[in-house]
């Protein structure tokens, strides 16, 4: 193994995008090449990225792919990078969805072109970086600098009411992460060092002073931030109108990656640095899951507008994360890993769907539409296929992580298994009831019957969703033996105070 | 023999000119484009004297440069050359370059004649100069006086609109109370304790009993130099001041002589190490950072904004003060120098855009700005984004110090009121930045093609934002150094 490509090859999936979008400044306003050579650059990084997973060590622990250099002597910030098999995916799942975000963007962004795809590429390299760095104060650089492209591209490419909802979105993550920075300069103050392996074992050694008085605090400071950008409920009301407001491809990036932003920080932040605050919090924070799964449903039920009803879905599906990962069990952190990259992949495809339903009709409705189905039969299967994959059916990847999270949640209480299994029906009630108000039926309006059917370009933008569906629905040890010992080495620690407390 | 003993100490030596160098180079160059001026003709000598002007500020730079290979102390005890004063020099030499530059298209466009205006930003420099190098009370005083009377003048520079000469003004006779403050505390402090020197000064308050009076003397001069850095609850004039002074004044005024104050400050209250001057600055940060960002809330003039913006910065780098001698020092030194950067360049561009008269400072002015004028809505977002203190950019960098100093000094109620401060800010940044992006253009504002010295000016500037945002580190050591060279 050549360890020189190794340790570059992070840094190089991380900025390879930056650099695309720089150059894309001096490229001239001539449309067309600019959306070529932004496919190209996503498609490039894509490919790099499979690198990751082609050579990853499975069933190790620890980080793989580190690098960790010095970037400035005070404070004492390094530039250090790794992954492990949860990161490792997120990685590959951004990589995987922005050319699909690219290709979807193709025709519906035709103002300020140029721009559009910078800020999209911005915005993946901030996307990337938020789940390699392994360095606190690069984790909160990219998690800040997340913030501005998406906040950009709703403000300028998005519907009528997207200043407000680019500002409300803006103002609620910097607020929440506020508190995460006041954390994390609170440990560095007291470690003298911002690395999280070595933070993770000051903490473990109880080498830190005064951590028992603060620790509760600290706790709350990072899931206050994770909290609002998952969104748990009661955190969750920028979500709808941001997706709503947003342009496709960046709603498929705010549902697909941005949300698990906040679950990945919970798993490896929350749980990695306080197990014990974790552990005593945990019942309030599932009680927010489960209300958050049930609330989320229920909304999307009655929801008119196609694009909301997705967004609350998201917030029930989001809710089985935050239920997988507070259970503390093998299975439920396995699942709910499965899920975020589920999720991302068939919200990112309904939202894609929804988009080209916009383009033809400009308008999210479902009162508008009817029957669809006669009109565009392609398009309709598509959606049918996302929309059960989505919902939970077996063989499908929904079914797999759902499973896991809830079989996790009943070891931990049987109660939240039971509440958490009634999200599994709700989602299939409002999305089929959804399918079949949209697609089933008469034409009730005659200008549905002349929208075209998928072209070539959105085809090739559903297929690798669908098939990667299908995939992680069929095959998923693909994806959990690297999973699994990440999250063992999670969950080590908590099987420690286990026995701390059964030995009392 | 006796005799030549007593020449030698009052004839000044060769080092005592290296220490005093820069300002003799910045006096020269003043001297030299007040003399040009009336010999030159009117449409010639804009130019001209603007570009000796540069050279002075460039020269002074090099200077700077020079002398700091000479630390020590000079003009029997006066003035001391540390990396400290080498620190502030550079500082100010490069803002008065980037003002400069940045006027020259402003002095032709608002149709003022140039020729004072070089001399006086020369002038100001030379106090601002040596208030960070003085090392005596007098002598900073004297030097507070060069500045600010500099800067009086120069706020009134439209003179054809009333509004500046308001802002002059308004601005002469509250900044010389000030002055008086601070006059009177160095007063009260010869009573206490005999002395002038700082180093003497600071040597009698670390004696057993301190003298009443000393409490007094330095909550005099702190209330004086608060009024010159715009910290509440002595802030009133800023907004006014700003508004009506001439845009490249403004970015002039907000930074090198808060700059040079924020110098003198740190010199004192490193020395007069006195109880309860924590809670003192505790209280004025604390206000400073609520109160600017508050009234930055519901501005919609674009000077006003920044200027509540700056009291509230004041108060950032305040907090700083409340953690000496900690971490405080380097961290406060950043600052200025990052403030320095994204603000000079934020005036920068408020004064191009502006035009003659200065009639586009509104909010509204600026509304699709980034359709209009694609490049100047990215660069001054850029400083925006500085201003809020989000990553990659100086102004992150700058809080994260102030921050953790003040944390490890155990101010955790302040840091708590500084972030909390830094969410309600980001909102009237952002309140700009929407406008810029998200809203349609206004045809009836004109953007003209950005000159060659502004742009020089905005390139230095936005440079420098992102160097400090990526790597802070040199900076930061160099100003780490003082404290090391401070401590005895």
């Amino acid at each position: 193994m050549s360890t020189a490509l190794d340790t570059s090859m992070l840094t190089l999936i991380t900025f390879i995008p930056l650099a695309g979008a720089l150059l894309l400044l001096l490229f001239p306003r001539r449309d067309r090449d600019i959306r070529l050579f932004a496919l190209v650059v996503s498609l490039l990084d894509f490919v790099l990225s499979l690198h990751l997973p082609v050579h990853f060590q499975r069933g190790q622990a620890g980080f793989q792919y580190e690098v960790n250099n010095l970037w400035v002597t005070n404070p004492n910030i390094h530039y250090h990078m790794g992954v492990d098999g949860v990161s490792m995916w997120l990685v590959v799942l951004t990589t995987f969805l922005t050319p699909l975000c690219v290709l979807i963007s193709w025709k519906s962004i035709h103002e300020r072109v140029k721009e559009f795809f910078i800020l999209l590429l911005v915005l993946q390299t901030a996307l990337i970086g938020v789940f390699v760095a392994l360095d606190l104060f690069l984790f909160y650089f990219f998690w800040e600098a997340t913030l501005i492209p998406m906040a950009l591209l709703i403000g300028i490419y998005g519907h009528e009411r997207r200043v407000y909802a680019a500002v409300k979105f803006f103002l609620y993550t910097m607020v929440a992460s506020m508190f995460m920075l006041a954390a994390i300069l609170w440990l560095y103050a007291k470690t003298g060092t911002f690395d999280f392996v070595s933070i993770q074992a000051a903490i473990r050694n109880g080498q830190v002073e005064n951590f028992t008085g603060a620790a509760p605090w600290l706790f709350l400071g990072f899931f206050v931030a994770f909290a609002v950008k998952v969104p748990v409920f009661p955190f969750h009301t920028w979500l709808p109108d941001a997706h709503v407001e947003a342009p496709t491809a960046g709603s498929v990036l705010l549902a697909g990656v941005l949300l698990k932003m906040g679950t990945y920080g919970m798993l490896r932040f929350n749980l990695g640095l306080f197990p014990e605050q974790s552990r005593s919090n945990a019942s309030w924070i599932m009680v927010l899951a489960l209300i958050g799964i049930v609330y989320g449903a229920l909304v999307a039920m009655v929801q008119p507008n196609m694009k909301k009803l997705i967004a609350y879905s998201s917030i029930s599906h989001l809710g089985f994360v935050v239920l997988g990962i507070f259970s503390f069990t093998q299975t439920g952190l396995d699942g709910a890993t499965y899920v975020m990259l589920a999720h991302g992949v068939s919200t990112g495809a309904l939202f894609m769907l929804a988009g080209i339903l916009y383009e033809r009709r400009h308008t999210y409705e479902i009162a508008e539409f009817g029957g669809l189905a006669t009109p565009m039969p392609v398009y309709a299967t598509f959606f049918l296929f996302i929309v059960l994959a989505s919902v939970g059916l077996p063989l499908l990847n929904g079914f797999i992580g759902e499973f896991l999270v809830l079989s996790g949640a009943f070891r931990d209480r049987a109660v939240y298994g039971i509440l958490g299994a009634t999200g599994v029906i709700w989602s299939a009630c409002y999305l089929l009831w959804m399918y079949q108000r949209v697609f089933y039926g008469k034409v009730t309006d005659s200008v549905n019957l002349a929208l075209p059917d998928l072209s070539g370009r959105e085809r090739a933008a559903l297929w690798p969703a669908a098939a990667v569906a299908l995939v992680m629905g069929v095959a998923p040890l693909l994806w959990l033996n690297a999973i699994d010992p990440a999250v063992q080495s999670v969950l080590a620690p908590f099987a420690q105070l286990a026995s701390k407390m059964v030995g009392r | 023999m006796s005799s030549a003993n007593d020449i030698a100490q009052v004839i000044p030596q060769a080092a005592d000119y290296v220490r005093i160098l820069p300002e003799i180079v910045l006096a020269i160059f003043g001297m030299v484009v007040m003399v040009l001026d009336p010999l030159m003709d009117e449409r010639r000598s804009q130019r001209m004297l603007g570009i000796i002007a540069l050279v002075g500020a460039l020269a002074a730079l090099v200077a700077t440069l020079f002398q700091s290979q000479y630390p020590g102390l000079g003009f029997w005890n006066m003035v001391r050359v540390d990396s400290f004063s080498v620190f502030f020099h550079f500082l100010i030499a490069a803002v008065t370059a980037v003002v400069i530059l940045a006027s020259y298209e402003y002095m032709e466009v608002q149709k003022i004649r140039a020729g004072e205006y070089y001399a006086l930003v020369l002038f100001g420099a030379l106090g601002m100069s040596l208030m960070s190098s003085a090392v005596e009370l007098v002598l900073i005083f004297i030097a507070l006086e060069i500045s600010s009377i500099s800067t009086y003048i120069l706020a009134g520079f439209r003179r054809r609109a009333a509004i500046s000469s308001e802002s002059s003004v308004k601005y002469f006779l509250l900044g010389s109370f000030a002055t008086a403050f601070f006059l009177y505390g160095v007063a009260l402090m010869f009573g206490a304790t005999g002395s002038t020197s700082i180093t003497v000064i600071g040597d009698a308050l670390r004696s057993e009993r301190i003298p009443i009076l000393a409490y007094v003397g330095v909550a005099f001069m702190f209330v004086g130099l608060g009024f010159k850095v715009a910290a509440a609850p002595f802030h009133v004039w800023t907004p006014d001041v700003y508004e009506g002074a001439p845009s490249p004044v403004v970015g002039f005024m907000s930074t090198a002589p808060k700059a040079a104050v924020f110098a003198v400050l740190l010199r004192i209250m490193f020395e007069a190490d006195a109880p309860g001057r924590l809670w003192l600055i505790w209280v004025v940060a604390a206000l400073s950072m609520t109160l600017g960002n508050i009234g930055a809330l519901v501005q919609d003039n674009v000077k006003r904004l920044l200027a509540y913006s700056s009291i509230a910065h004041a108060g950032y780098l305040l907090v700083a003060f409340a953690a000496l001698p900690n971490n405080g020092i380097p961290a406060a030194m950043f600052y200025t120098a990052s403030y320095a950067a994204m603000n000079v360049g934020a005036f920068a561009v408020i004064s191009h855009i502006g035009g003659e008269g200065e009639r586009f400072v509104t909010l509204e002015d600026y509304e699709g700005l980034g359709r209009r004028s694609p490049l100047l809505a990215a660069i001054l977002t850029i400083f925006l984004l500085s201003l809020i203190g989000i990553p990659i950019t100086g102004g992150f960098f700058a809080k994260f110090y102030v921050f953790s100093a003040a944390l490890q000094a155990n101010l955790v109620g302040l840091v708590i009121i500084g972030v909390l401060n830094s969410a309600v800010a980001s909102y009237y940044y952002l309140r700009l930045i929407v406008v810029m992006y998200m809203r349609e253009a206004r045809e009836e504002v004109p953007v003209s093609p950005i000159p060659l010295g502004l742009g020089a000016a905005l390139a230095i500037s936005v440079a420098a934002t992102i160097y400090l945002g990526v790597l802070p580190g040199r900076v930061l050591d160099y100003a780490a150094r003082t404290a090391a060279e401070w401590a005895r």
